[in-house]
């Protein structure tokens, strides 16, 4: 009994980090969507460290726009699997890959000159430690407990049931 | 399936979150646009576009070049003319640093002119010329005084990057006998000079240009609609400065290892300046000596004074009143490296939001030091508004504004947001090679953007010139404003020497006098 009451809080802190993340990807999906000034120009022009060549290669004219469109539609995608709790896995996948892209793009590395960064970091920032909770979720996904997974679950679960 | 609240309440739960969010960021977006919108409609700001020059067609423009050093060889590149030196030097910082100037270089528009002949004191540099600058077609011809150019029908037009005591003798003998001019800055060395070069370019079918490329500068014409449209109130103090701290921006350039009495003509470098015996120093570093040059009023000065007239357009200052010192260079230098200077421009008005007759009046101030590379900008200081002026403008609201008053209780502009924001170029990565050079850079004197492209402001100064030689029309630099630009700096030469004010006679266009005192000997003085 104990067991399953750490379970349903652990489920439910899952969920509350999840609501968490997915509102960070959202808020700065949206605002991009109506910004349409907007672009990461800047920050892959002045990106650095092993793969810079990598960001620096994407501010070309020809594809500057492809990745701005596709960074906000991946960033709004991220937001609402997050949110609604459905394709949780691939949201969370999509956001480590995003969130890695940052990380490499201007990576907190000591021999590297750390511009327009509003902390302290060596090695791990909050790109980092995002990357590691989008982990656990994907590893723990809490659709079935709370979002659209409920639902489907308890298609799934009614189905299953024969009528007594 | 029936749905029951539990179901609603944990498969739906995150759907209100989601349109909470998307509501928020939409609604967000789109306050600050509409807020951005509503400012710049009441700026009314133009961003300003390139204006298209007519072609330089017919036969190629003949140009002799006077004086092929740091300046002569830049102006060169800017006509298309590199030595294979500087080729190389550039290749091979782009494969170390990712200078994109040898690039920039290369993709330069092609002017219709001839390199035809060279005048230069220093063999080495004469000989650099022709070896450079000659095709299998035209060998460049190398002139020994300047009169022989000029007199040998070789030329249409010359270039001249000497020292400042040369300036005004070479420019009115070419204007003279009808041959076009580009002077670098100051344009005259004396007072006198002033009114005689000006006489020669009113009485001349040739051309004249003062080398103050910035004019071409696409921000300052912008910041010029800026002030016009009564963006920034009535301007009372415009601040502009100089820093730097290392050998090259104090002047101390590299002394040619072949420099000696046998490769330079000491007596013709010397032209007017008192006899002394040779000296690298002063050959190679005379821009720390009053008598071939002017220190940091005709210097640098002369860029930032410039800077504004082209903005402003506020003419010669009533008075100025000028101090400082040689303070971090003592190596034996008669020019100040520290000065600051006040030009009083009385019934200047960059028009009003208050009660009419409330505002009028402006002090144009100018603090250099050479030692301290600390980055000042230039700041306009207007009752509504500040301005910083540079290769980019920023615009401020001030907190005690008239015209903004209801949008600063609103809170739709704040004192310390900048209402406006040019940047023309915004999406290049720049790689700029100096402190120096990134002090020019950041004046906005080295390079302007077009369409975001980096051009060399040098370029379209000198295409605009070539350009009016075969075409004809009014120079962005003339005589007006060179005019304008060399009086301000003699007068801040003056003021400094004599630890005095110096007043200008706007009726008798004019110095004031100073009983007892003559001005242009003053000037040539070594203290």
């Amino acid at each position: 009994m104990t067991g399953t009451l750490q379970n349903e809080s652990l489920t439910k802190s899952l969920v509350f980090l999840r609501i968490l993340i997915g509102w960070h990807f959202l808020y700065e999906g949206v605002i991009k969507l109506f910004n349409p000034d907007w672009t990461a120009f800047a920050y892959l022009a002045t990106a650095q460290g092993p793969f810079d060549w990598l960001f620096i290669s994407l501010t070309n004219e020809a594809v500057i726009g492809w990745v701005d469109t596709l960074n906000m539609i991946a960033l709004i995608f991220v937001g609402i699997t997050l949110i609604m709790g459905f394709y949780e896995k691939l949201g969370a996948l999509a956001g480590i890959v995003l969130l890695g892209m940052y990380y490499f793009a201007h990576p907190p590395f000591p021999w590297l000159e750390q511009v327009n960064v509003e902390g302290s970091y060596w090695f791990v920032n909050k790109n980092l430690i995002e990357i590691a909770a989008l982990w656990v979720l994907y590893q723990f996904p809490t659709g079935f407990y709370f979002g659209l997974g409920y639902l489907k679950s308890q298609r799934i679960n009614t189905a299953k049931t024969p009528q007594l | 399936m029936k749905w029951t609240r539990r179901d609603v309440l944990k498969g739906l739960g995150g759907l209100p979150i989601l349109g909470s969010i998307w509501w928020a960021g939409t609604a967000n977006a789109l306050v600050k646009s509409k807020d951005r919108s509503e400012i710049l409609e009441q700026l009314k700001i133009q961003p300003s576009l390139t204006s298209a020059l007519p072609e330089i067609g017919g036969a190629p423009i003949r140009i002799g070049i006077i004086g092929f050093g740091i300046r002569g060889e830049q102006l060169c590149r800017a006509l298309g003319f590199a030595t294979q030196d500087w080729l190389e030097e550039m290749k091979l910082e782009e494969e170390l640093t990712g200078n994109t100037q040898l690039q920039e270089f290369l993709d330069q528009e092609k002017l219709n002119i001839q390199m035809s002949a060279v005048c230069d004191v220093f063999d080495v540099k004469a000989e650099h010329v022709i070896a450079s600058f000659s095709t299998p077609e035209h060998t460049v011809k190398r002139f020994t005084t300047y009169q022989e150019m000029i007199h040998s029908g070789e030329v249409d037009a010359v270039i001249i990057a000497t020292p400042d005591h040369w300036h005004a003798p070479m420019a009115i003998e070419a204007l003279n006998n009808n041959v076009h001019v580009y002077v670098e800055k100051p344009m005259t060395h004396t007072i006198e000079e002033t009114y005689q070069l000006q006489e020669a370019a009113e009485n001349s079918e040739a051309l004249l240009m003062v080398g103050h490329q910035h004019r071409q500068t696409l921000s300052f014409k912008t910041a010029s609609d800026i002030v016009e449209k009564g963006v920034l109130g009535h301007v009372s103090m415009i601040q502009t400065f100089t820093n730097r701290n290392d050998d090259n921006g104090a002047w101390n350039y590299d002394i040619h290892e072949k420099a000696n009495e046998q490769t330079i003509d000491w007596d013709l470098f010397l032209g007017s300046a008192p006899k002394i015996p040779f000296n690298k120093n002063h050959f190679f570093r005379w821009r720390k000596w009053w008598a071939y040059g002017s220190g940091l009023s005709g210097d640098l000065l002369t860029h930032d004074y410039d800077r504004l007239n082209c903005v402003l357009g506020m003419g010669i200052p009533s008075s100025i009143t000028a101090s400082g010192g040689i303070y971090t260079h003592n190596d034996g230098r008669n020019v100040p490296d520290v000065l600051q200077v006040n030009m009083e421009f009385p019934d200047f008005s960059t028009g009003s939001s208050q009660p009419k007759g409330k505002e009028k009046g402006m002090t144009f101030t100018y603090s250099a030091t050479l030692g301290n590379g600390f980055n000042r900008p230039t700041i306009l200081m207007g009752h509504d508004a500040s301005m910083e002026l540079g290769n980019n403008l920023t615009v401020w609201p001030d907190g005690g504004s008239t015209k903004y008053a209801a949008m600063l209780e609103e809170e739709k502009m704040k004192p310390n947001v900048p209402i406006y924001h040019y940047n023309p170029g915004a999406n290049m990565p720049d790689a700029v090679s100096s402190a120096t050079s990134q002090y020019f850079a950041d004046k906005g004197l080295m390079w302007t953007y077009i369409d975001g492209v980096r051009v060399n402001s040098t370029f379209l100064h000198l295409r605009e010139w070539l350009s009016g030689i075969r075409n004809g029309g009014t120079m962005s630099c003339g005589i007006k404003e060179g005019f304008e630009e060399a009086i301000s700096a003699h007068m801040t030469g003056l003021a400094y020497k004599l630890g005095r004010r110096i007043d200008w006679d706007h009726k008798q266009q004019q110095i004031v006098p100073i009983e007892g005192i003559n001005f242009d000997e003053v000037l040539l003085s070594s203290t």
